[in-house]
């Protein structure tokens, strides 16, 4: 079982955070991207060429996290692969040890600078959960039984929605069905509209999907208005307020006014009924997650461990 | 029913159901748990529910121009008094050697229902 798992299972808050996409530096450039999270983040999800772009591959990064001595989440979309090219990653991820596997439909191919490239799309990001199930069950998609030496697959399967998107009030069924092929956990796709993640979440909760799917809003720490604008036009499926921009560019300092945006999100993520952790996002190799995760009085995963597993919530 | 009479069935079928649903003749056609709404015609040819890119106008990630594919199948089959229900269900993935097939006769034989051998019995 997963660190993940465990602690999902426990109902001990958990924290995550993206890898920040790599192309190279082997386990030194992994040690230096991990740095400033470590003390904070239970696990790491490597990202599967995000927003359609290519970089290192997720299985290579989570198998190199594992090496370093760091759990992943390996992120797989359904863009760039077939069926049976999801298949062997899983495989591939079951062989070392990779357990935690979000599962994707993933941005389009227009998203990135290879627009050009042909879609897959053969499976979607709920057929993809139920796939890994399959394995986990001791054969692949065709009912081959997996070889001997490949026994005992075993995963904690996660997924992703997105609170903010339309149509606003269908998102909570489609989530039901990612529990319902399998997922264990749900990281929720970044949004600056509080409403929207406020009114998933009650959602969650009074439909019990809450306690079958552990909920995990997303915090992105961004640092300046630029930055705000190019995420609102580049980036799909957020839905950026212009205030909010408006707020960073009338500030001294953008960079300060973008974490305090960043803490009160998360506090308001956090305070919500429902919520089993928080999965931070930042482009920049510092420790704005770190710094992030002590404003909110998270504890560190040492602390957390020997408190016991009760949830911290910040104050103020 | 011999391979000239398939696809003059095919054909027909595609006749009817192009102008109407926009038909892409995936062979297995699931119109009714859609509400009447094709999957196949979103770009990313999702069957299970719209992708986390839909704009906040409701327009489609891909085709900006171009009103999401679920939204539409999620309003109508809320307003259907058939199938209700039925755009929640775990559909399978798409079979890609029914491709330009008839799904009528596909229905018919029970072939558009068959699945891989190892999909899970319990999501379906």
């Amino acid at each position: 079982m997963s660190t993940l798992e465990r602690k999902l299972d426990s109902g001990e808050f958990v924290v995550t955070a993206e890898m920040p996409v790599i192309d190279g530096g082997g386990h030194a450039e992994l040690q230096r991207q991990l740095e400033f999270m470590r003390p904070y983040v239970d696990a790491y999800n490597a990202t599967d060429n995000l927003a359609a772009h290519a970089h290192v591959s997720p299985l290579a990064i989570s198998i190199g996290l594992l090496q370093v001595g760091a759990e992943p989440v390996m992120q797989l979309v359904c863009r760039d692969k077939n069926r049976l090219a999801l298949e062997a990653d899983l495989m591939g991820a079951a062989m070392y040890g990779v357990q935690n596997i979000c599962c994707l439909t993933g941005d389009d191919v227009t998203a990135g600078d290879e627009p050009e490239a042909r879609r897959v799309f053969d499976l979607d990001g709920i057929q993809l959960i139920a796939l890994a199930r399959t394995l986990e069950r001791g054969h692949y998609l065709s009912g081959r039984p997996i070889g001997a030496d490949g026994t005992g697959v075993r995963f904690c399967v996660g997924a992703v929605e997105n609170p903010s998107a339309p149509p606003l009030d269908y998102r909570i069924r489609r989530a039901a069905k990612k529990a319902l092929a399998g997922a264990r956990f749900l990281q929720l796709q970044m949004t600056y509209r509080t409403e929207l993640l406020e009114r998933f979440l009650h959602a969650a909760v009074d439909t019990g999907l809450s306690q079958r799917l552990a909920m995990i809003p997303s915090i992105m720490i961004l640092r300046t208005a630029g930055a705000m604008r190019f995420v609102a036009s580049s980036v799909p499926g957020i839905d950026m307020p212009a205030e909010l921009v408006r707020r960073v560019e009338s500030a001294v300092d953008a960079e300060t006014e973008c974490f305090e945006i960043a803490y009160e999100l998360a506090y308001h993520a956090m305070t919500q009924p429902g919520v089993a952790g928080l999965h931070f996002i930042s482009f920049r190799k510092d420790a704005g997650i770190a710094k992030l995760c002590a404003r909110l009085g998270i504890e560190t995963k040492q602390e957390r461990e020997t408190h016991g597993h009760s949830p911290s919530v910040a104050v103020g | 029913m011999n391979h000239g009479a398939a696809r003059l069935v095919a054909k027909a079928e595609h006749l009817v159901k192009k102008p109407i649903w926009d038909c892409r003749m995936c062979g297995q056609c699931v119109l009714h748990d859609t509400g009447m709404t094709c999957p196949m015609t979103c770009p990313k040819t999702l069957r299970n529910g719209p992708c986390g890119g839909v704009r906040p106008d409701g327009h489609c990630e891909v085709k900006p121009e171009m009103r999401c594919v679920w939204l539409n199948a999620v309003e109508r089959s809320d307003k259907l008094p058939l199938w209700k229900g039925h755009i929640d269900q775990l559909r399978p993935p798409v079979d890609n050697r029914l491709k330009d097939s008839s799904s009528w006769i596909n229905l018919a034989t029970g072939r558009d229902k068959q699945v891989p051998a190892g999909w899970p019995a319990d999501v379906q």
